[in-house]
């Protein structure tokens, strides 16, 4: 296209006038369009829910905007939906903000409010409120979107740390480290190759199969920055109990293996958007891994490790026999993962 | 399976392990006491520590830290000259990410960074060229840390800058060459080890031509090794060989990399763009030989030169004991702030914070391990 004519965001996009009302209506309340959201009003009226709400908020930043397996469109709409549904809610709707660098080219938000919406009827989630700010250029890198989401709780269910038993089994449903590593391939240029893409789905359809057939999930937890090993450390520290990883049962594919151990990053440590650990009764973990396997988002789940009685702490049990420790992630940061 | 996979095969792993342990016990019987190795190269330290392979030969064989950590090993005076650098307007230092967090006297990259100085983490020495190339209203400055791993990729970024015709990029080489530390450190003779666990990246370039020294001037035992954990057990079988018969030669466990001769290749375009001078060590003071600094033909692409900064002296930080640890005296456990005052979200001194540091792998794998 010829760059002259290719349509851009310009400050008055966002100064609350006709340019705003066109942008609201042809891109934002085109693709997400639903009966709360539709009013356009200050605020979205929602009925009135008895039991408990999950509400979460979060914000994304991933550069580069569009990556291999997603962009930031998608992954606002996981990132929120994924954190009500480790939660053990099932999400409902969510709010959208859109921080925009003038200059940003139109038919990329199109392109992402697209994204957005295709990600929303997956997880079968709503958008019902949001808000659009144009800054000047250089004031933000292209795009940031800032997020809430509420999601109900079953009323039968009870997650938590203080379940955690010596014995329980600890699973993860699938390959770990590809979003982080996809986004620095993509944005540093690395040109890492074997099919390495990222992994950010919503989970809430995978999740939800899980509590419906067992009973003994007893937290959950989703793998974003910091990755396993860190979601894996507070998870100890807040149980009050040992977590013990075996490194031959790590899920790592090849794709990631290659490419963390050519920029010697651990994928141990790596975030993901499409992963979650679960800890569940050890009379569960056949069951449990049966039930996430038969989901595309789980062909590659299995056990990796167990809870044994201790004082908050992770150790990996290596293919070598020896043990480490696993603790949280300080310096060497891959900042704007997601 | 293909080659990659078998090195990393846990079953062949945990037969060699056996080997080792058998081979270590019938040493240390010898010795009266467990086998001293050293490895050199930080990428081994960090590998050793990940496979837990410390706490596996633990009461047979130790395997003690040297001074293999490029980062670690540059003096603070280098590290002040960096921060001096960076805080000239117009001045972006282009560096890899380890060093933005070490400490100087006052300040550090990364602080210099959050307060607007231009500090960039680059993956390559290209990366800084192409910078300099997009920025032409900028200097482009290069950190150049590291061994003979990274110097031929930093003169080909000159070459290239020159090809080029770039004015504003420039590199600040603080390359160091592994064979003298190692002879210092053999001459200082504060620690005797028994072996030596060879840098195998290093040695592609080098050779392991280059440190037969070892052997024939210290009769002491040196093995190239690889970094799987195959290849270091291999390296390790090899050493333990060596100490049981009571050899002492530089054998090349890595020969599918390492040739004895090196690569000429790169030996060459070293020759060219570099020449040895006499550099600062952190822990080592004044080493001759050791620096790698830029030839008078490519004076004008060398920062030290262009920008002719005066900084203070500075002393290593008040209690820290990188210095001992990088000549192998003590473990990090050994040091009273590792792991108190010094850690990796608070870092006292440059082994704690790069990714091949000792008190960092110790820290982050625990210090048994």
């Amino acid at each position: 296209m010829n760059k002259d004519k290719e349509e851009i965001i310009l400050l008055a996009h966002g100064d609350g006038g006709l340019l705003t009302r066109e942008l609201v209506n042809n891109i934002f309340l085109r693709h997400f369009d639903n009966p709360l959201l539709r009013p356009l009003a200050d605020a979205a009226v929602l009925p009135a829910q008895t039991g408990r709400m999950a509400f979460t908020a979060d914000a994304f930043v991933v550069d580069p905007v569009f990556f291999p397996g997603g962009d930031i469109g998608k992954l606002a709409v996981c990132g929120t939906v994924n954190d009500l549904a480790v939660s053990g809610a099932r999400p409902r709707h969510i709010t959208a903000s859109f921080i925009i660098e003038e200059g940003f080219a139109l038919a990329a938000l199109e392109k992402i409010a697209a994204s957005m919406a295709a990600a929303c009827a997956e997880a079968g989630v709503t958008v019902v409120a949001g808000d659009t700010k144009v800054v000047p250029r250089g004031h933000v890198d292209k795009i940031f979107i800032s997020t809430a989401g509420v999601g109900m709780i079953p009323d039968n269910l009870g997650l938590g740390c203080h379940r955690l038993r010596p014995g329980d089994a600890v699973l993860v449903n699938g390959s770990l480290g590809n979003h982080g590593l996809t986004i620095l391939s993509a944005r540093e240029n690395l040109g890492l190759e074997g099919g390495l893409q990222s992994d950010c789905a919503p989970l809430n359809g995978i999740i939800r199969q899980l509590l419906d057939k067992c009973s003994g999930i007893k937290i959950m937890r989703d793998l974003t920055r910091g990755g396993l090993a860190t979601a894996a450390k507070e998870i100890a520290e807040a149980g009050g109990i040992d977590i013990y990883l075996q490194e031959a049962l790590l899920p790592v594919d090849a794709a990631a293996r290659g490419g963390a151990e050519m920029l010697g990053l651990d994928p141990l440590y790596l975030a993901n958007e499409g992963k979650f650990l679960a800890i569940v009764d050890p009379t569960e973990a056949a069951l449990v891994v049966e039930i996430l396997q038969r989901h595309p988002f789980g062909r590659d789940a299995r056990v990796i490790g167990e809870v044994r009685a201790g004082k908050g702490n992770v150790y990996m049990e290596t293919a070598l026999g020896g043990t480490r420790i696993i603790d949280y992630l300080a310096g060497n940061p891959l900042p704007r993962i997601c | 399976m293909n080659v990659l996979n078998k090195l990393h095969d846990p079953a062949l792993g945990r037969k060699m392990v056996g080997r080792v342990r058998e081979l270590a016990a019938r040493a240390a019987e010898r010795l009266g006491r467990p086998v001293l190795l050293m490895e050199v190269c930080g990428t081994h330290t960090m590998a050793v520590s990940r496979t837990g392979l410390r706490g596996v030969l633990a009461g047979l064989l130790e395997l003690r830290s040297g001074p293999g950590c490029p980062v670690c090993v540059t003096a603070a005076r280098d590290i002040e000259y960096m921060i001096a650098l960076a805080r000239i307007p117009g001045v972006t230092v282009a560096t890899f990410g380890d060093m933005v967090r070490v400490p100087g006297g006052q300040s550090s990259l990364e602080r210099e960074r959050a307060r607007g100085a231009g500090v960039s983490i680059i993956y390559s020495p290209a990366d800084a060229v192409e910078l300099a190339r997009q920025n032409p209203d900028r200097e482009v400055v290069f950190l150049g840390v590291g061994f003979e791993t990274t110097a031929p990729l930093a003169a080909l970024s000159i070459s290239h800058a020159a090809e080029l015709g770039l004015g504003n990029f420039s590199v600040y080489s603080v390359h160091k060459s592994v064979p003298p530390v190692l002879r210092a450190l053999l001459e200082l003779g504060d620690v005797r080890v028994d072996g030596f666990l060879l840098p195998g990246h290093v040695s592609a370039v080098t050779g392991s031509r280059a440190f037969a020294f070892i052997g024939e001037e210290f009769g002491i035992p040196a093995v190239v090794a690889g970094f799987t954990p195959v290849d270091i057990l291999d390296a390790i079988h090899m050493l333990l060989e060596q100490v049981l018969a009571q050899n002492a030669r530089t054998y090349n466990a890595y020969r599918w990399v390492v040739r004895d001769e090196g690569n000429p290749e790169a030996q060459q375009v070293m020759e060219k763009y570099f020449y040895p001078g006499d550099a600062y060590w952190r822990g080592f003071g004044l080493i001759p030989g050791s620096g790698l600094f830029l030839s008078d033909t490519f004076a004008r692409f060398d920062a030290g030169r262009k920008f002719a900064l005066k900084v203070p002296a500075v002393a290593d930080p008040a209690g820290c004991r990188c210095g001992d640890l990088l000549r192998g005296i003590i473990t990090p456990a050994d040091c009273a702030m590792f792991g108190r005052r010094c850690t990796p979200a608070g870092p006292v001194g440059p082994c704690m914070v790069s990714s091949e540091g000792a008190c960092a792998a110790y820290y982050h794998y625990g210090a048994t391990c």
